[in-house]
């Protein structure tokens, strides 16, 4: 069944869907789309990395990543202006990584696969891998899920019941270099982000209570997959940019019917 | 008329603390000389006070004296530079913090946050809604609470812990004149219940005055320290709200209408706390106008003390 290509391509949207439905409602509750840019916009550094050392690339994007996300959350606890650090570090990373491919010797890697994604090509190890990563992400936030809530709401409040906001933080940011590096070669670099925000926010309208916003966001999430899919084999455009097409079509959807019910 | 006012606090006090809510002479909480630094600039300085059970204790002071940062630093939040803070062992706090911004991105019922973080029974979430006042709103989205609502819903979060200590940063902040005084009767009623300690801040100078047992004023340092009478007539309170504390001050216009041009003024209103904490009609001694309405919540407060 694997051997199908299509089948390959559906399962690893689904399983990015698992991960980033949940781990985008804590990006839209707390504010970090930008935050989520940063972080996917190191990993084309971190591919740039890892073909010059020969390393997997899910290693290099995985280390960067996470380099990335935990320098940036560091200037944002000491008060820097995160807009502006988080432009500063997201573009630049983005730019060092591109230019730095361009150097390596004898590599003919196609940069569009990265930074748009490349769903078709995936392998059964790339496909164990988005699982993995999801089933690991899905983990570490049911396992904090309780204290992270608490913690996205006030973080005082959650100082005084024991929690520490800072470590609750950390878990997030793992989470996102985790999801930055799965969903890498499902829809690349560029839209990383818009696999986070916009399924939670098509959630959003929907949901009732802030678990049932997450498994929203992972539904949402996987039908724009496979719609997305069914797109591009359709009309033959490119696959990670029709997943974020059909994901926008939905968060409309649930915004007219927000509306609808509202009235 | 002040001792016959204040002696049946006292006694309802007295009573719980025999019923075992813990050995009065121990403080819940202390602070021993404590320093806090904020960013190379020292914001507390020789910080030294203890919470008994069952006292209200209000810190008061101007913007910027470190209300806030001694709060989170009792707390733990901040680390103390110099000194210490040292908890009572087992101590539970129920923390009210001053604001809660409920994004509207995150759907969460009032019976959900009750949830947090700790999740609690049906049973448990009714009572201590019901206690509060917001009995039956369980399923109401906390982002469309007034003000009001989300601090009585707030106060009922800190109260499922079974604290020995509440904490309230500002808790009737953006609230009317009746709804605080509501609010400050609540705490009073529940502080007679349950015998819980309080420790709160306001800039709410009088309507705090008639609620605490103590009060300290505040200015990086303990300006003076004592029941509310002593305080409202110590010089160093003077002195601290008559000069440059238009912030402050401007919450204290609204009830009293006089002209705020001259700094004098201040000392002179302040004198004015000091006539309503003795407990007599609000409109008592005051050489100026302000409507009825400010003055009924408040003696409504003292009667039910």
């Amino acid at each position: 069944m694997l051997d199908d290509f299509l089948i390959r391509a559906a399962l690893a949207g689904v399983g990015v869907a698992l991960a980033t439905g949940p781990l985008g409602a804590f990006v839209v509750w707390r504010r970090m789309a930008y935050f989520g840019d940063a972080t996917a916009h190191a990993a084309i550094l971190g591919v740039a990395l890892a073909l010059a050392t020969d390393l997997p690339i899910v290693a290099g994007t995985l280390v960067v990543a996470l380099a990335m996300a935990i320098s940036v959350a560091g200037l944002a606890a000491r008060g820097w202006a995160l807009d502006t650090t988080l432009g500063v570090m997201a573009h630049s990373a983005l730019a060092f990584g591109l230019v730095a491919v361009s150097f390596l010797p004898g590599v003919r890697t196609d940069l569009s696969a990265w930074l748009f994604g490349d769903i078709l090509a995936v392998s059964k190890g790339d496909l164990a891998l988005i699982w993995g990563g999801a089933a690991l992400v899905l983990g570490l936030l049911a396992w904090r899920w309780q204290a992270l809530l608490t913690a996205t709401l006030n973080e005082d409040l959650a100082h005084s019941t024991g929690i520490r906001p800072e470590r609750e933080r950390l878990v997030l940011v793992i989470a996102l270099a985790v999801v930055v590096a799965v969903a890498l070669k499902v829809v690349g670099a560029l839209l990383i982000s818009a696999m986070l925000i916009i399924p939670a926010a098509a959630a959003r309208g929907l949901a009732r209570s802030p678990e049932g916003m997450a498994a929203g966001a992972i539904g949402i999430g996987a039908l724009a997959a496979l719609a997305g899919l069914a797109l591009s084999l359709w009309q033959d455009t490119p696959a990670g940019p029709s997943i974020v097409v059909a994901a926008a079509a939905a968060f409309a959807v649930s915004a007219l019917m927000g509306r609808v019910r509202g009235a | 008329m002040n001792k016959g006012q204040l002696s049946p606090r006292l006694s309802s006090r007295q009573a719980f603390v025999s019923a075992g809510a813990g050995d009065a002479a121990l403080p819940l909480i202390e602070a021993r000389h404590l320093c806090v630094r904020l960013g190379g600039t020292e914001i507390l300085h020789n910080i030294t006070l203890s919470l008994k059970p069952c006292e209200i204790v209000t810190l008061v002071g101007p913007n910027g004296s470190g209300k806030s940062t001694l709060l989170r630093a009792l707390l733990g939040i901040l680390p103390a530079a110099e000194g210490a803070v040292v908890h009572a062992p087992g101590l539970r706090i129920g923390y009210v913090p001053q604001r809660l911004q409920i994004d509207r991105t995150m759907p969460i019922s009032v019976r959900r946050f009750l949830s947090l973080p700790k999740r609690v029974s049906d049973a448990e979430a009714q009572a201590v809604l019901a206690r509060v006042g917001m009995a039956g709103s369980e399923a109401l989205p906390m982002a469309g609470l007034s003000g009001g609502q989300l601090q009585r819903v707030l106060l009922a979060r800190a109260l499922l812990g079974q604290p020995h200590l509440l904490m309230l940063d500002e808790p009737t902040q953006g609230l009317d004149q009746p709804g605080e005084a509501a609010f400050y009767r609540l705490i009073e009623e529940v502080r007679v219940e349950t015998g819980v300690a309080v420790l709160m801040v306001s800039h709410d100078l009088h309507v705090v005055m008639a609620a605490s047992d103590r009060v300290i004023c505040l200015n990086g340092h303990v300006c003076c320290e004592g029941s509310p009478q002593v305080v409202s007539s110590a010089p160093e309170y003077r002195a601290l709200f008559g000069l440059g504390t238009q912030g402050a001050l401007a919450l204290y216009r609204h009830e009293h209408d006089h002209d705020h041009t001259a700094p004098h003024d201040h000392v002179c209103g302040h004198s004015h706390g000091h006539t309503h904490s003795d407990g007599h009609g609000h409109n008592h001694g005051h050489n100026h106008d302000h409507a009825d309405t400010h003055s009924t919540p408040l003696k409504d407060e003292r009667h039910d003390a």
